[in-house]
């Protein structure tokens, strides 16, 4: 049904090239349920909607002025019946809705584990691109993240600026990521492609292009990518310092001295602590000593100046 | 609707057409009492701020409630307070039975003293607290502290200058009508105030002390 | 960034214009700017050079600025909205333009029409600009009009009172305005989250001039629902229960209770946000135990309220309008007060729903979740009852009716995608989307804006003796509806293909059909602006042959219309006595309703001030010199308040009083002059013949 309504839509045949943004196409079973729930409340909606889409033209035309056929009964204010009928309908549909509401609500509950060990990855929101930290495997990533199809995964996230929000709509919903709290999202794919996730929440000039890439891989694939990135540099607290700089991908490639363009950027991670400390910062109190680790808890310095 | 009725507002014993004082009356002190209502949610929401950040993380390691309260200077704002409600009884009966003018400025002028009595304890406690570091920039929950009872003083600040004013309306244009209404509007305020600093006092102080 | 101080001119200096930026660098972005920037200069020297030549400043001052009467206090008001709304669709233009032009790569910086930066200073305009001083100046000026008229009173219980709430509606207004030309704008949108909108993050005056600007109008729009509970409570003609009064009487009753309750969480939520930004507090930082949690639940306490405030007033307006226009009783007068009721008693329990993404647990997403469905029930119910009233009934097509039409067929839609949002599993995917956009809007365009130009159109003749043209009105009407369309149906399109909100860029080459359309959307709005501008000036000028001086041009059942067209400053000659719901209604059906008191009393209205004048001019610039740092200007101008409220306290003001025989005079004039007028059939209704005197054996069949 979906699929359907995508095809209708003009350009739609270029959108299977592209990475999919759209939880009408999704990858993984929360985006199909959440796909299907919204198909399901509009079509129960619609037992109160249509009536008025057909029944306003249809009033116009047979009670507009002129027309000597139609009864008029100005008088006329009140009736048992009718008024039964109109609160209890919606009634009704709200109660069907609701509970609805509950049974999808409790079941794509994004803090609920989707199934046994899932794999752990962490996020971190930086003005304006995104810190994936895989603790299990030692490897990170600006503005990618890697999952094995097949596999539940769980992303907790946090930020180290402002609040912001994560969405990878082929296969999740979004959640809050705020400075000094942590939230999760859990998710899994049900088979390969790339999609795209994005921030939501308005941060800043750079908003627009704070987009990642987010590819499922067969586990052989996957793994590849693992020990592709345990080769890459290594992500330690001064390169770290210079990802939070206010910079947009592109320009964050610049900083670390790589070509200036938007693929993704790799480290080997072996600082497993780094996402605490990145939340820890925010508790330490200002009043003890000045928070300078990491980059600060303050406004970063603008990035894309080149590497210093 | 309006009331002919002139017994609605007996306590402020308003002169002429009485039917006329007394719509007026009706209508002006309804107002302010809705006025307070809406004052009454501004307090509400900081009570309810104030009970967020009481938590280790809002303390964000700065100086707690242990270390700053004077509960001793706490009693003795309450107590002030407190007293000043009660002189204002003084001036209500004194509009009631239409006593000299004199006698009704003189309980306001106690009233005004009794709470500038509170504004001083509660500012040196606030001088104090700021020395031993507890400063609204210090943490959250001093933020939410200072803006609370803060907010309070200031309302009792308030009061004190409407009294002043009042005296001054007394003294100008005499015990009128306009200025009976008006009284009675400030009383309301004032003891007010006196329920609020009961929230405050038992919310803000007793709690995290308990 | 320390910013120097000066301690005369504050932070200002003259990099601040935006005709500096154009100096620096000249992009579309810059010409942008500094184009609004010169129409704002051009059309106050225009209006200023209006006034001179016409020498209307005298009368501006002696008949509008210093009034207290309730009725020019609504239409100033409703100007005010006016004007602002211009500035708000231009807005939404400019950004339409700039997104159809904003596709870009990740690689590359981003283009288009406007810079990233002027593209969050105009969402976050226009979003307060539409809110705050667009749909909240409108419904209050709408209520002011019409509410007193319809209570069968005079005035309002506090009409000076009200005059303030004016001025400081109008003082926030001319805040947003000067930011044009003086600085920037904040860029939180028109939310202004923190921690991003704290002086951490956002630096600079344009975070400051939306505060200022909404604690100001804020505590107008406090006063002003204080002044709306009392008049209702207390202002009552004899006889006018409760279950008497019209339907907007009823919904404006609703507006005051949520306004008192409401309010309040804004002033708190933006004081907190201003001693962050101004004193260094940590409510709202992301250290030091600051949590912005705390914003989103205090501001949204307000913001939920704030859209049933928005939207019920309108309601009431389409109540009227839908039983006048087809010579109908309003059918289910009680389900439509138990309706509205409970829609400003649940409003208040939902406001969760606007960020259920914040990571709440699953049990309290379901409960606002169900919360927020519930609401649906009252207004669907209000949606049948006025389908009901038109049922049965003989209806004319004027433009309120379009409007009442536009409503029905578009609100649905954004009931339906408000039901879609209501879902915690759903809004977890279309949240901070243009799907989100989409839906505001399509309950607010629809909804508000329609009501709200449709009350106009409704009530202008009572307010200034003519009736406005019916053609231009209705092709006004069908422009809102196709524009909306196009502007915001794409929107939801692209929501659902995962664009999100407040985007200044984006890489999909999918979106950009949807883009082409909602910007032709937003040309469709701009020739509706156009249109409405035009009907007011089509009608000014054919005023003669609009003239309705019987004052009852839409043979209308409710107080108001019993009045002549212009309304007298008096409203009533004798306050009535009230004996039915629809009370002129039932008098027109006992026959001879047009016959006069058989006494005339001297009247007393509020003797005009310049008390509102002051505070609002205090206050605009206590706004200015704390958003700029120009301290001894602020202790200025607080003084200034100060000093003019214990002013006030001390004058003994006397009302004016109208004599008996001016009032007997004027009234009989009027009463001859109805005699004199032949009345009007329904059919001619939008025809010359229409004076303002119906037809009334056919009032009811
Ligand atoms: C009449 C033509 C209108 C147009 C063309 C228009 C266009 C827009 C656009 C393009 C946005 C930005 C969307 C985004 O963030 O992606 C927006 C946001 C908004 N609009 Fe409108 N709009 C119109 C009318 C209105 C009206 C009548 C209201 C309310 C009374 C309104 C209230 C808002 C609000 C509250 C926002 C959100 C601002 C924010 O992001 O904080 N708009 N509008």
């Amino acid at each position: 049904m979906s699929a359907l309504i995508l095809t209708m839509w003009p350009g739609a045949a270029t959108a299977e090239t592209l990475a999919t943004q759209s939880f009408l196409q999704p990858m993984g079973p929360v985006a199909e349920e959440q796909a299907a729930h919204l198909l399901r409340v509009v079509a129960i909606t619609m037992i109160v909607i249509l009536p008025v889409l057909v029944g306003v033209p249809l009033l116009l035309w047979r009670y507009r002025l002129n027309s000597d056929k139609a009864k008029y009964t100005p008088e006329w204010e009140y009736s048992n019946k009718l008024e039964l009928a109109l609160w209890g309908v919606p009634i009704i549909i709200v109660v069907v809705l609701a509970s609805w509401l509950w049974y999808s609500t409790s079941k794509l509950d994004p803090y609920k584990p989707i199934g046994e060990n899932p794999l752990q990855v962490q996020a971190i929101g930086l003005d304006w691109k995104w810190v994936f930290i895989y603790p299990e495997d030692g490897v990170a990533t600006v503005n990618e993240l890697a999952i094995p199809v097949g596999r539940p995964v769980e992303l907790t996230l946090t930020t180290d600026t402002v609040m912001q929000s994560m969405l990878i709509a082929p296969l999740t919903g979004q959640i809050y990521a705020m400075p000094g709290m942590t939230t999760k999202l859990n998710f899994s794919a049900t088979r390969t492609g790339t999609a795209e996730g994005e921030n939501t929440q308005f941060n800043g000039t750079g908003f627009g292009r704070q987009k990642f890439t987010v590819i499922a891989l067969d586990s052989d694939r996957y793994d590849a990518w693992v020990s592709d990135a345990r080769s890459a540099p290594t992500l330690d607290d001064a390169t770290y310092t210079i990802l939070r700089r206010r910079s947009v991908l592109a320009e964050t490639r610049t900083d670390l001295g790589l070509t200036k363009d938007a693929t993704p950027i790799y480290f080997s991670a072996p600082d497993t602590a780094l996402f605490d400390r990145v939340v820890q910062k925010y508790h330490q109190s200002r009043t003890a000593h000045t928070v300078d680790e990491l980059g600060g808890t303050g406004l970063p310095p603008q990035g894309g100046g080149g590497p210093e | 609707m309006s009331n002919t009725d002139n017994s609605l507002y007996p306590g402020l014993n308003l002169t002429g057409v009485q039917s006329e004082a007394n719509e007026k009356a009706e209508t002006n002190v309804f107002g302010f009492w809705v006025f307070l209502m809406s004052d009454l949610i501004i307090f509400g929401i900081l009570f309810a701020t104030y009970a967020a950040y009481l938590n280790p993380v809002g303390l964000a390691g700065g100086p707690g409630p242990q270390e700053l309260f004077d509960i001793k200077s706490v009693a003795i704002q309450t107590g002030l307070l407190l007293l000043g409600g009660v002189a204002y009884g003084g001036v209500s009966l004194g509009v009631k039975y239409d006593s000299a003018a004199k006698k009704v400025m003189l309980w306001l002028a106690i009233s005004a003293i009794l709470g500038a009595g509170f504004v001083f304890f509660e500012v040196s406690d606030f001088i104090d607290q700021a020395h031993k570091g507890g400063i609204p920039q210090a943490s959250g929950w001093l933020s939410s502290y200072w803006t609370l009872v803060g907010l309070h003083g200031l309302h009792v600040s308030v009061g004190i200058l409407w009294i002043i004013a009042m005296i001054t309306q007394i003294k100008t244009r005499g015990l009128d009508d306009t200025v009976k209404i008006r009284l009675s509007m400030l009383g309301v305020f004032w003891h007010f105030l006196d329920l609020i600093w009961v929230g405050i006092f038992s919310l803000v102080f007793l709690v995290p002390l308990s | 960034m320390i910013q120097q101080t000066n301690p005369i001119f504050g932070r200002l200096d003259w990099s601040v214009t935006p005709y500096t930026d154009l100096l620096n660098k000249v992009t579309s972005s810059t010409i942008v700017g500094a184009g609004a920037a010169t129409v704002l200069v051009v059309g106050a020297i225009g209006a200023v050079a209006l006034l001179t030549w016409m020498r209307w400043w005298k009368p501006l001052f002696r008949d509008w600025l210093t009034s207290a009467d309730a009725k020019k206090i609504g239409i100033m008001y409703i100007v005010l909205a006016l004007v602002m709304m211009a500035r708000g669709i231009i807005e939404g233009f400019v950004m339409r333009a700039h997104q159809a032009t904003a596709l870009g790569t990740l690689a590359a910086p981003e283009s288009g029409l406007v810079a990233p930066d002027h593209f969050a200073q105009l969402f976050s305009t226009h979003g307060t600009i539409m809110i705050f001083f667009v749909a909240m100046p409108l419904l209050i000026g709408l209520i002011n009009f019409v509410l007193p008229q319809q209570l069968g009173a005079r005035d309002m219980a506090f009409p000076v009172l009200n005059q303030v709430s004016l001025g400081m509606t109008a003082a926030g207004a001319g805040l947003i305005m000067i930011s044009l030309l003086v600085g920037q704008f904040g860029t939180g949108g028109w939310t202004m989250y923190p921690p991003y909108t704290g002086i951490e993050y956002s630096p600079g005056e344009g975070v400051d001039y939306w505060l200022w600007a909404i604690m100001i109008s804020g505590i107008g729009s406090t006063l002003t629902g204080m002044n709306f509970a009392v008049t209702i409570f207390k202002k009552r003609a004899p006889g006018m229960h409760f279950m008497r009064m019209p339907l907007f009487c009823w919904t404006s009753l609703c507006v005051a209770i949520m306004l008192i309750y409401a309010m309040p969480a804004l002033t708190v939520s933006s004081t907190m946000l201003l001693l962050d930004r101004y004193a260094g507090f940590h409510f709202f930082t992301n250290a030091a135990g600051g949590n912005m949690m705390n914003y989103a639940n205090i501001f949204w306490m307000f913001g939920h309220p704030e859209v049933y405030i928005l939207v019920l007033p309108a309601f009431g307006v389409f109540s009227e309008i839908s039983s006048t226009f087809s010579g109908k009783k309003l059918y289910g007068y009680t389900s439509l007060v138990i309706a509205s009721m409970s829609i400003s008693v649940i409003s208040f329990t939902v406001w969760l729903h606007h960020f259920f993404t914040m990571g709440s647990s699953v049990p309290v997403n379901i409960a606002f979740g169900i919360a927020t469905m519930v609401i649906g029930i009252p207004t669907g119910v209000k949606i049948y009852d006025w389908m009901a009233t038109m049922w049965r009934g003989r209806i004319r097509v004027t433009t309120p009716i379009v409007y009442l039409v536009g409503f029905f067929m578009l609100f649905v839609i954004g009931g339906l995608s408000g039901i879609i949002l209501a879902n915690p599993s759903i809004d977890y995917q279309v949240h901070n989307s243009t799907f989100l956009v989409a839906h505001f809007h399509n309950v607010i365009i629809p909804g508000v804006l329609f009501g709200m130009l449709a009350g106009i159109h409704y009530w202008f003749p009572k307010a200034f003796g003519f009736r406005l043209s019916e053609t231009w009105g209705r092709l006004t009407a069908y422009l809102f509806i196709g524009g909306f369309l196009c502007t915001f149906m794409p929107l939801y399109v692209l929501g659902l293909m995962g664009m999100p909100r407040r985007s200044p860029t984006f890489q999909n080459p999918d979106f950009m059909p949807w883009m082409y359309i909602a910007a032709f959307g937003g040309v469709l709005m701009l020739a509706a602006l156009t249109s409405l501008t035009w009907t007011f000036w089509t009608s000014w000028r054919n005023r003669e042959r609009l003239a309705v001086p019987g004052g009852d041009p839409w043979n209308g059942a409710t107080l108001e219309w019993s009045s002549p067209a212009p309304v007298p400053e008096w409203n009533f000659p004798h306050i009535p006595v009230v004996t039915a719901r629809d009370d002129w209604g039932a008098t027109k059906r006992g026959g001879d309703p047009w016959r006069g008191p058989d006494e005339y009393v001297d009247i007393e209205m509020p003797a005009n001030t310049y008390f509102g004048v002051t505070l609002a001019g205090a206050a605009f610039l206590l706004g200015f010199a704390m958003t700029w740092h120009i301290w001894w200007l602020s202790i200025v101008s607080l003084f200034t308040i100060v000093a003019a409220l214990f002013w006030r306290g001390l004058q003994v003001v006397e009302p004016v009083i109208v004599p008996a025989e001016e009032v007997e005079r004027a009234d009989k004039q009027y009463r001859d002059r109805i005699a004199s007028l032949t009345p009007v059939r329904r059919v001619e209704e939008e025809t010359e013949h229409n004076r303002g005197v119906p037809d009334i054996t056919e009032f009811a069949g």
